[in-house]
């Protein structure tokens, strides 16, 4: 486990903004006993994701693809002015619970993230670790023009331009700002397109880590964190 | 009946408690939506969230500990079922009941959140180390008026085995102990609010606060895991409840009606009141419901 946690970690080059906490140490245990901590390698599993095949039998496959269709558990996380749009969902008036659409508060539990907006690239960072975070199946649903084309932060100097340079995503809804009514036809868009055993976006991500990476580390200056959070 | 007989009527009555535990946690969703001027989500969600939990592809672990928090918090639902009678009179389903299954199945009650306290522990989230925190202290809180409760039947008919509580109970509504001991009923009941951890109580799992609390980490089948228990746990705690006060249940018909009674008596509460802080809640245990379980001794003791 140590070589592969080195070989990936490796690539980190120390720079100004590299934290402090983040630095090899030795710490005295209370039992006087000397520990070596290194944060990047303790505490960060270094493996690089894997694609997870669809299982073989079809019809199986298919009913799997409904439950993770009717039960979609979004990550609590707003990246731009668009997550004012996500909150209407859970009133009355909207009631996103209807159609099996749950927020939930981790990543680890979530299936489903919503770059709601612009997407500034200290966010992006969060973005990625928060996405890698999450377990596979997952999906990413971009929220407005912003994340299509950059929208009206188009030449702005730390927003990002297009979402799937960086992370695969599954649906787009347009518009500056789209109306929850827009997002729930933005979800049962969604909804299909799982059905339709089209939702592989996690495993998109792993096929093309590479790409994904070169692209994120192209923008992100201060990387300072492994190739793969889990 | 053998034990090795006994075991394809324990595990029937186990899958229809797991089923039910769902349909009423989808019913018990369905109802505070409504309550909120909401629809709802569909009754059957429950069970799709499970089937989408297990067939998630991936899982991430962080130790044995880990591994086995679910796992001990699952063999805590599962040991009080197994131990306490469902159908008083039936020889199929009073599961494993014997003399002393009441100590047992309190022991039960600890023991699932202090397994899951290790594998929790075990995560690293800080928001798991509070919630178990506040989850162990509160249950130490809500565990005393509930014995004194449980004292004072076992003094009442001077047995600890549920079957005999129940059989003693038997003979129309005026033999439940809800009338021949009014305060032990008081005390059970106001513990039963905490051990379901329903809104006024809900200081574990606090939404809003610290999202989710001890499971934070847990993804996939183990989450899954934890929520099968759930659904278990808690109608299992109902007809316990049901066991102790209100006269058991001499068929499923009658178990049906008088267990979802019991767990939206939890949902009832939980909609009115909004949550208490930990120490609000801890401080409140102490008071009223440990007095009116001190009460519920001195009553069977000199009236």
């Amino acid at each position: 486990m140590s070589e592969i946690n080195n070989k990936n970690t490796s690539g980190i080059e120390k720079d100004k903004f590299f934290a402090p906490e983040n630095e090899k140490r030795t710490v005295t245990a209370p039992d006087g006993q000397i520990i070596e901590i290194d944060p990047l390698n303790d505490y960060f599993c270094g493996d690089a994701p894997r694609v997870h095949k669809p299982h073989k039998n079809k019809l199986f496959e298919s009913f799997l693809n409904w439950a993770r269709a009717e039960s979609i558990w979004v990550l609590g996380f707003g990246t731009g002015c668009g997550s004012i749009e996500l909150y209407p969902l859970l009133t009355p008036r909207f009631d996103a619970y209807r159609f099996g659409i749950q927020m939930a508060p981790t990543p680890r539990q979530s299936s489903l993230m919503i770059i709601s907006g612009y997407l500034s690239v200290k966010t992006l960072k969060r973005v990625v670790r928060s996405y890698e975070q999450m377990q596979n199946p997952k999906f990413v649903m971009g929220l407005g023009s912003c994340t299509i084309n950059g929208g009206m932060y188009w030449d702005s100097y730390n927003t990002i331009n297009r979402l799937d340079y960086y992370l695969p995503v599954d649906t787009y809804i347009a518009g500056c700002m789209p109306r929850p009514e827009a997002l729930l036809a933005g979800f049962n868009h969604l909804k299909k397109a799982i059905k339709e055993g089209k939702g592989e976006g996690a495993n998109k991500y792993a096929e093309n880590f590479e790409w994904y990476k070169a692209n994120q580390k192209k923008i992100i200056k201060d990387w300072n964190m492994p190739d793969y959070n889990w | 009946m053998g034990v090795f007989t006994k075991i394809p009527y324990v595990l029937l009555g186990l899958f229809i408690l797991i089923n039910y535990g769902l349909l009423v946690t989808g019913i018990f969703r369905r109802i505070s939506a409504r309550i909120g001027k909401r629809i709802g989500m569909p009754v059957y969600q429950p069970w799709i969230n499970l089937v989408k939990l297990y067939a998630k592809r991936s899982s991430v672990y962080h130790g044995i500990m880990f591994y086995l928090g679910p796992v001990f918090r699952l063999g805590g639902g599962v040991g009080i079922f197994l131990f306490m009678p469902l159908i008083f009179g039936s020889e199929y389903f009073s599961n494993f009941s014997f003399a002393g299954d009441l100590i047992l199945i309190m022991y039960f009650m600890f023991f699932g959140m202090l397994g899951m306290a290790l594998g929790a522990g075990e995560g690293g989230h800080p928001y798991s180390a509070i919630g178990i925190s506040r989850g162990l202290a509160q249950f130490t809180a809500i565990e005393l008026p509930l014995t004194f409760a449980i004292i004072a039947i076992a003094i009442q008919y001077q047995t600890l085995s549920l079957t005999e509580i129940v059989a003693a109970q038997q003979g129309g509504i005026t033999h439940w102990v809800l009338f021949t001991n009014p305060f032990a009923t008081a005390a059970g009941m106001l513990s039963f609010l905490g051990a379901m951890g329903a809104s006024p109580f809900n200081v574990v799992r606090a939404p809003q606060e610290i999202p989710i609390g001890p499971p934070v980490e847990f993804n996939s089948g183990f989450l899954a895991v934890l929520r099968t228990n759930a659904a278990l746990l808690h109608i299992v705690e109902a007809i316990l409840w049901m066991n102790l006060f209100f006269g058991g249940a001499t068929n499923w018909i009658e178990l049906f009606i008088k267990s979802f009674c019991v767990y939206f008596f939890a949902l009832f509460v939980g909609t009115v009141f909004p949550r208490f802080r930990v120490d609000q809640s801890i401080r409140w245990y102490l008071k009223v419901p440990l007095i009116l379980g001190i009460l519920a001794i001195l009553y069977i003791k000199f009236i």
